[in-house]
């Protein structure tokens, strides 16, 4: 694959609850191996855009092209195109009822159909990479968030997805915890897994970021390499945005 | 709001789903047909058929006993609903009881433990003869001595012991996180309870709890072997004249019209005060994905 081609192409993306219009004629292009960061307000569309790049949401227009396939025709495999992008989300979403490792290999066995000693042999693996090796006994509950999280990313990465998704993954941690998570997310990006980005830390997209991507009025309203948007942002309201974050003390 | 077009790929894709949901409804309709008419051809072109269509569906019969069993039906209700409100208050005390704290409480929790055991062990009609013949041969001043009292008792102590370990497992699945943040309050332990912890426990069991409802609903008719005149009672008399089974036809399509509403009142409740924030979120308008 080229660079001249996206793995992800997404045009005129609409997306709209009764008469709230969340995403309007949203595009964006996602080359393999980068990282983008989608900054932004609250309800500017972030999460929906992420769930509808999942097919957690039908969405009412647009084409999101993924390796060149239409994944928002109502023909495409969901659940086939869920195993090729994974996502995390801001409230881990772990199954309180299953331990670790029973989290990580639920989809292998399940889906894809994997042995379960293979499934849990490769959970075990993932674990190692996220540091929690000794954990795959525990319970959800008996871990501290920076864990959870962490957990709920090998549960997305055990399925070597093409593409992922995190959504606001670091904004439910205590602040000594985020850098457990980021940490795990520079390394995947450093591995070239392609990722698309929701998040408040600004610092992490400016460091990471190959593009960033300023959503408002459910589009993209501004993009470019992170020091062009975070340095010498064009349009006034992501000035005004980057400026209250300042102001937050964020930057 | 800008006037939006959908797009003709998007106009495209709409006409998918929709023949898409047309074919699945169409599939329904034609493979229930197929079955409802296989089981009607085989059970008219029975040999015994002519006869059981006389004995259980003669119509005429049918209207002839509804009007007595309609008002024997009212005793039904009258049982129902003085059990109901009784069960309630009962088993809420005793899954209160059984989910309270700490080792003073230990012999309250035991007997409420206990009385579940013993109550949801006994067959319902085991305990309608005890209840029913044991109380009135006790021969003490003042017992209740008519079979509509006795027959409510019954009831209440069986029913209340399945409603009570319905609604503890309703408390005990509401997560700890919300005793915790009522108790930060200063809300006491019963007020946590009465005011966070039951609502949302309520809310959750509502279709067993509705089970049970429907069920204690049905057993007042085995009251009548203790000579309360009710539905299934009054069908048996009627039975009794002519040896046709319609009036037990006609008193079972009454339970089933007395149940099908309430189920549909308990759906309806469950939907106004459930998770309606949560399914708008999380269900998709148009089309399943």
């Amino acid at each position: 694959m080229t660079e001249a081609t996206p793995l992800l192409s997404v045009r005129g993306l609409r997306k709209s609850y009764g008469h709230d219009v969340v995403l309007d004629g949203l595009d964006l292009d996602v080359a393999e191996h980068s990282c983008t960061v989608l900054i932004g307000a609250s309800g500017s569309g972030k999460s929906t855009l992420l769930r509808c790049l999942n097919l957690l949401e039908v969405v009412d227009d647009g084409v999101i092209e993924l390796d060149g396939e239409d994944i928002a025709d109502p023909r495409t495999d969901a659940n086939g195109l869920r195993a090729r992008v994974g996502i995390v989300f801001q409230s881990y979403n772990l199954f309180p009822h299953l331990d670790v490792l029973a989290n990580i290999t639920l989809a292998p066995r399940k889906v894809h159909d994997k042995d379960r000693a293979v499934a849990e042999r490769e959970a075990l693996e993932m674990l190692d990479r996220v540091g929690l090796a000794d954990k795959a006994h525990a319970r959800p509950d008996d871990l501290s968030g920076g864990q959870q999280q962490r957990v709920a990313i090998a549960r997305a990465l055990v399925n070597r997805p093409r593409l992922m998704l995190f959504d606001e993954v670091t904004s439910a941690l205590d602040p000594e915890l985020v850098g457990e998570v980021l940490g795990l997310m520079r390394e995947l990006k450093a591995e070239g897994m392609t990722m698309i980005v929701a998040t408040h830390e600004m610092a992490f997209a400016r460091e990471v970021a190959d593009q960033v991507c300023f959503l408002a009025e459910g589009s993209v309203h501004e993009r470019g390499r992170p020091e062009d948007v975070f340095g010498q942002p064009r349009q006034a309201r992501t000035q005004q945005f980057l400026r209250r974050v300042t102001e937050a003390g964020r930057l | 709001m800008t006037a939006w077009q959908p797009s003709t790929r998007q106009l495209q894709r709409d006409a998918f789903r929709r023949t898409r949901t047309l074919r699945s409804v169409l599939i329904a309709v034609v493979s229930s047909a197929i079955v409802l008419t296989v089981l009607a051809l085989v059970v008219t072109s029975s040999p015994g058929w002519p006869r059981v269509r006389d004995s259980f569906f003669d119509v005429h019969r049918g209207w002839q006993v509804l009007p007595g069993l309609l008002r024997a039906l009212w005793t039904n209700l009258q049982m129902m609903v003085i059990a109901e409100v009784f069960v309630l208050i009962f088993a809420s005390l005793i899954a209160y009881v059984r989910t309270l704290p700490g080792p003073i409480f230990f012999p309250v929790r035991f007997l409420a433990a206990a009385y579940t055991d013993v109550f949801r062990g006994l067959p319902m009609l085991l305990v309608l003869f005890i209840v029913g013949y044991g109380i009135p041969g006790l021969r003490l001043k003042g017992a209740p001595s008519s079979p509509f009292v006795l027959g409510i008792i019954a009831l209440v102590l069986t029913y209340t012991a399945y409603v009570a370990e319905v609604l503890r497992a309703g408390i005990e699945s509401v997560h700890p996180s919300q005793r915790a943040a009522a108790r930060s309050l200063g809300l006491s332990y019963g007020q946590t309870m009465r005011h966070i912890v039951f609502p949302q426990a309520v809310r959750r069991v509502l279709p067993p709890l509705l089970n049970d409802f429907v069920s204690l609903q049905k057993d007042t008719s085995l009251v009548s072997i203790l000579g309360t005149v009710e539905v299934v009672l009054t069908a048996q008399n009627d039975t009794a004249q002519d040896f046709k089974f319609v009036p037990y036809v006609v008193a079972g399509l009454i339970f089933v019209a007395l149940t099908v509403p309430l189920t549909r009142l308990t759906d309806s409740i469950a939907a106004r005060q459930g998770s309606a924030g949560v399914r708008r979120l999380w269900t998709t308008p148009r089309g399943a994905a």
